[in-house]
């Protein structure tokens, strides 16, 4: 028993004398990808719970929706950034999320919630891959011209079938809130926050393994010269296709947090704004890293907030104030890339660089 | 003889190639055994590349057969040919342009991993020693070519003579069975153009070569046999003294002797 011991602490030992030297940043680097993405999840959801237990219930629900945009941004941005090819439709995979979300909280309530959220990823997933198979062969304005026809005519599916969708009003339900045991701990939107912010960056992890290994890098190949791609092996149009349905899955799971955010799914918030929305502020966030994606969800939120309080001040009609928000993010968008054409990630990153460099 | 010891690495016969009225190719035939050097040369648009492309299953024949490691091919898809030994260079460089030359390599190793999509997407099972694995090859491939300096630059950053190795190691990096050079000595220097030589015929030691290429020295130095296109049809196939010889293939060169006397 105690050389059993023994022997097991000699290497342990010897790894942490090795990363002592290193420093902290080599035993970082020496993590195997996975428990370092889920490590730094962990990190990320802890920060989330601070955040929310020292802010109020409206900043709570603020960061929730950071949450659900930068999952949608980022799953875009495995699609447009890293296998290169645009989107101006993944809105429709949001609408399919939180329709599917609200679908099975009123049919199926005894369902957990992980099962509804799981549906919805598996309903985004089977539509991605279905787009994802019929535009594989298109390339740049059809591609866009395909998917922005996604985005104006699935929402009209909800008028078409009044019924079970609810038509222009949605469909609304009540979701639980924070568990009873917790009850006198966290209120009901610092719940809703942290359980939606588990969700994304569990998603994340998978992301931010998927793009940093194998499958990121055929996809960065594809997107950069098709031919020398398939030259190598990599299957060009099912990784096209395997990229289609990671985005949407992820556009898909961003619905439901949305819908079990708001206890409603509506026509009119998943219109083809919201999908142009989400590439703005990808190309605003940074093409190629999925920290962009975070630069951009923060954007989304805030400038839209910025835009409404600053249509408030200037004391503008109900009828120009409703589309500030929209022009205020839009020249926002013009000179973040004009002054930094790679967004702001890109900026960063360059500053990083000569910081390092000196 | 061991029953996999093949006469023929690749055995082309009887390929045609049309564009709309333009016949790149006609009755195309050759073969390259393993272990050597084969030459496809001739004057611009004799159709070359698109043999090259027949082969890599971008351009589909009107006829003929590709047999390759005895076995034919058929309505091959490009992302195939890898899996089956096959690598390429391209006449462009065709280097991925957003991603290191590390990546770059990497890319081209992508086929020696052994883990599924699923390990792709969750970072488990065989995730982290593929990685490793490649990257130690891909390091490898760079320090062969001499460019493993270079291995965190953005290929559009270094020179072209750079580049062309980055190609290179990218193709061999996969230890393919049959290597198709197209135009690899183009924009080199002398001294760039003499190194290269040596790793060619280092590689014809190890796999079969197919070498497309202008420029002649080169070509007589290092193949073993020499096919010439001419209008997309073979016009003199033999070793280098042979095709040297012929006076067809000075012919296909130069324009024909009957245009020249009438041009002046
Ligand atoms: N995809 C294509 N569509 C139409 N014509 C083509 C195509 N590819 C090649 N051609 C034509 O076929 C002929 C052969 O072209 P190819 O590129 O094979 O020549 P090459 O021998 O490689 O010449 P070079 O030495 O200039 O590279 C040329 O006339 C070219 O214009
Ligand atoms: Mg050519």
């Amino acid at each position: 028993m105690a050389s059993s011991l023994r022997r097991k602490q000699a290497p342990a030992a010897a790894t942490a004398r090795a990363s002592a030297r290193r420093g902290p940043a080599g035993l970082w680097n020496s993590l195997p990808v996975l428990p370092r993405h889920l490590l730094a999840a962990l990190a990320a959801l802890a920060l989330v719970a601070v955040l929310t237990s020292v802010t109020d219930g409206l900043t709570a629900l603020r960061v929730a929706n950071v949450g659900y945009y930068l999952l949608a941004v980022a799953g875009l941005q495995l699609l447009v950034g890293f296998s290169g090819q645009i989107s101006l439709g993944n809105g429709a995979f949001m609408f399919i999320g939180a329709y599917t979300t609200a679908l099975m909280v009123l049919y199926t309530p005894m369902a957990p919630l992980a099962v509804v959220m799981l549906a919805a990823v598996a309903a985004g997933c089977l539509a991605g891959m279905l787009v994802g198979a019929a535009t594989a062969r298109l390339h740049g304005p059809y591609l866009a011209g395909a998917t922005l026809a996604l985005a104006v005519g699935l929402p009209a599916v909800a008028l078409r079938f009044p019924d079970l969708l609810g038509g222009s009003n949605g469909l609304f339900f009540s979701l639980r809130g924070a568990p009873p045991a917790l009850s006198g701990l966290v209120s009901d939107s610092q719940w809703k926050a942290l359980v939606v912010w588990f969700v994304v960056l569990l998603a994340l992890v998978v992301l931010a393994t998927t793009s940093r290994g194998r499958l990121g890098r055929r996809m960065r190949a594809i997107r950069d010269d098709e031919a020398a791609a398939a030259t190598a092996g990599i299957p060009v149009g099912r990784t096209k296709v395997v990229a289609f349905v990671i985005s949407a899955g992820c556009g898909s799971l961003a619905g439901a947090c949305q819908a079990y955010l708001l206890g409603t799914a509506t026509p009119s918030s998943f219109t083809l704004a919201l999908s142009l929305s989400l590439l703005a502020a990808l190309v605003l966030g940074g093409l190629g890293s999925l920290w962009g994606a975070l630069w951009g969800a923060l954007a989304l939120v805030y400038l839209e907030l910025a835009g409404e309080e600053l249509a408030h001040a200037m004391g503008l009609g109900s009828n120009v104030a409703n589309n500030a928000p929209v022009v205020f993010f839009g020249v926002i968008l013009i000179v973040i890339v004009m002054a930094w054409p790679l967004g702001v990630q890109g900026a960063l990153s360059r500053l990083g660089r000569s910081l390092r460099g000196r | 003889m061991a029953p996999t010891a093949l006469d023929h690495l690749l055995e082309v016969e009887g390929v045609t190639v049309r564009f709309g009225g333009l016949a790149a190719l006609s009755d195309v035939g050759l073969t390259i055994a393993p272990g050597t050097v084969a030459g496809l040369i001739g004057p611009n648009g004799a159709g070359k590349t698109t043999l090259f492309n027949v082969l890599s299953g971008v351009v589909r024949p009107q006829s003929g057969s590709i047999t390759l490691k005895g076995e034919r091919l058929r309505d091959h898809r490009p992302h195939q040919l890898a899996g089956l030994g096959v690598s390429r260079t391209f006449q462009g460089l065709n280097l991925f342009g957003h991603m290191s030359v590390l990546d770059n390599v990497i890319v081209g190793a992508d086929r020696l991993a052994r883990g599924g999509l699923p390990e792709m997407l969750t970072g488990l099972g065989r995730y982290q020693r593929d990685e490793r694995e490649l990257t130690a090859r891909a390091m490898a491939a760079l320090e062969e070519f001499g460019v493993a300096d270079t291995a965190h630059a953005l290929p559009g950053t270094l020179p072209y003579g750079v580049q062309k190795r980055v190609a290179l190691a990218r193709a061999l990096v996969s230890e393919p069975e049959l290597l198709l050079l197209d135009e690899p000595a183009s924009g080199l220097s002398g001294d760039d153009t003499a190194e290269l030589a040596a790793k060619i015929r280092g590689f014809g030691r190890r796999m079969g070569v197919m070498l497309v290429e202008h420029h002649m020295d080169l070509v007589m130095d290092v193949c073993d046999h020499i096919v010439v296109l001419n209008f997309g049809q073979v016009i003199c196939s033999g070793p280098p003294a042979v095709v040297q010889a012929d006076p067809a293939v000075a012919e296909a060169y130069l324009g024909t002797p009957a245009q020249e006397e009438n041009g002046d």
